[in-house]
């Protein structure tokens, strides 16, 4: 028999949950409700609107961010979970007017058309290469999959990772 | 998103009384969950976040390994003594989901994710593992996806998981605890049929908790294969999939283990077609009779019928993958 669960009873009510994130560098506090996602919460209340919203589903990639330099699918982390942690968006990546490696692979290689997904693409490349599983064109193919391209650019997306996937600046 | 409360328990046994009420649900990488609620499948009214609780490790336990509820999907995959001793969990692990799903999915929250029958995440239809007694909308419906063998007149959706394909194989056995203390689940025992209740994916008792996932002392990194067979290369679910592990002994089958994933509402395996293959010597015609008996009662539902001849013939390649030493790779699909 299965145990009788009990009716709910504490800290059912809302309540909003104060978190510590450093976001791109600088240390952010937030007083937010639970079900609000660290993708909204880097577009809507930092402003960070680099960071997509595709299908909001975890199925695009288009909202890839490095949590902890990890990449991970903002739209389905929610933000409290992330308590403490260390974010890092495309909008943290270059140093000044200097593009970050990755970034300037993507120009060079002509890497993208309407752009939409680029953001994820390059947070997701340089997650890529710090994991420092995927060695050699196939590899990244397979481990650039959870970010789709509805433009097609993914041929010279490939090129401009594989040309600095041998660069320690690149992760 | 409905909105809910949320606690953030930092042991366990504060989880398990956090998690002891109707309605609350245990939050790990969320990658299904937090899905699950912006569609309104789930409307938990409290989130118990465990992501704090000391369930992240991967350790040696009793000649084998002990994956903590929490380890992630990444870290599962690449640990080095999975890769060496248990590839083929290692394989189906990265054959499914996407790098940045296995950098937050969990190994507990793998075991427990729902089903992607396409009713079941479609609100406006019914659907008796969502709502039941509402029926079945993919009897009849578009069910490419769904089950063929295991199904009942209730339900015929399939469990989406590829790593829990390479568990079955390895008789993992899943570590809970809960409101009546601890108990240990053989992994054949962990999901079940959906029956007349297909509302239950597993047989979790209420308020319960996985805590860890052990894999016995064995080795199968000489014979082994997971095949994924689905629509695109990669990041997608599997139309039908095939986790084997042999011994192999002066020549002849000295033990087989076959299980199917993207069929059932869980792992598929049967202890007939594996008793067929012990003693034989690997062949095709071996393989072609382990695939009929492990299909035995395989029942289509129209737009799923493809699966069954799939199968046999996914079953009979992989065997001959892992007999002959010649794993599928993840990263170049060619089928060899």
């Amino acid at each position: 028999m299965p145990t009788k669960l009990a009716e709910p009873t504490a800290q059912t009510a809302e309540r909003l949950i104060d978190i510590d994130l450093t976001v791109n560098g600088k240390a952010e506090h937030f007083s937010i409700a639970p079900w609000v996602t660290l993708l909204d919460l880097l577009r809507e209340r930092l402003d960070l609107t680099g960071t997509k919203k595709g299908c909001d589903h975890g199925q695009c990639g288009a909202c890839t961010v490095l949590v902890d330099g990890k990449r991970v699918n903002s739209c389905l982390t929610l933000a409290v979970v992330r308590d403490g942690s260390e974010i890092q968006t495309i909008e943290g990546l270059s140093s000044g007017d200097t593009l970050h490696p990755m970034q300037q692979a993507f120009i060079d290689h002509d890497a993208f058309q309407c752009g939409y997904c680029t953001p994820g693409q390059i947070c997701s490349a340089i997650g890529m290469l710090r994991e420092g599983k995927a060695d050699g064109r196939d590899a990244i193919r397979e481990n650039m999959s959870g970010n789709l391209c509805r433009c097609g650019a993914y041929t010279n997306i490939a090129d401009a990772i594989e040309s600095v996937q041998g660069r320690e600046d690149a992760r | 998103m409905n909105r809910f409360g949320y606690d953030r328990p930092s042991d366990v046994a504060e989880a398990v009384r956090d998690g002891n009420a109707r309605g609350v649900r245990f939050l790990a990488g969320g990658s299904n969950l937090v899905d699950l609620m912006k569609e309104n499948v789930e409307r938990p009214v409290r989130v118990v976040d465990i992501n704090r609780l000391p369930l992240h490790a991967i350790e040696d336990h009793d000649g084998g390994l002990r994956i903590g509820a929490l380890a992630t999907n990444s870290e599962t995959a690449w640990d080095a003594r999975v890769e060496a001793k248990y590839p083929v969990l290692a394989s189906s692990i990265l054959a499914g989901a996407s790098p940045q799903l296995r950098n937050v999915a969990t190994a507990g929250g793998n075991l427990n994710q729902r089903t992607r029958c396409l009713y079941f995440y479609d609100n406006t239809t019914a659907c008796n593992k969502r709502e039941p007694g509402t029926g079945c909308s993919a009897i009849g419906g578009v069910n490419r996806v769904n089950a063929i063998l295991g199904a009942s007149p209730s339900c015929i959706a399939t469990h989406p998981s590829d790593m829990c394909v390479g568990l079955a194989v390895l008789n993992a056995t899943v570590n809970v605890t809960g409101p009546l203390g601890d108990r240990t689940i053989p992994f054949a025992d962990y999901h079940r049929l959906p029956g007349e209740d297909p509302s239950r994916d597993n047989t979790l008792k209420p308020g319960e908790l996985i805590t860890s996932i052990d894999l016995p002392d064995e080795d199968f990194s000489g014979n082994y294969t997971y095949l994924k067979l689905r629509d695109r290369l990669s990041y997608a679910f599997a139309l039908v999939s095939v986790a084997v592990v042999m011994r192999i002994e002066n020549g002849r089958i000295a033990e087989a283990r076959i299980a199917l994933g993207g069929v059932a509402h869980k792992p598929w395996r049967s202890k007939t077609a594996e008793g067929l293959l012990v003693g034989e010597v690997p062949s095709q015609s071996a393989f072609l009779a382990a695939a009929h008996a492990l299909l035995e009662g395989a029942q289509g539902q129209g737009a799923n019928d493809f699966k069954i001849g799939l199968a046999r013939r996914a079953i009979v390649r992989a065997c001959r993958q892992a007999a002959d030493g010649t794993p599928q790779s993840q990263i170049d699909k060619r089928v060899a």
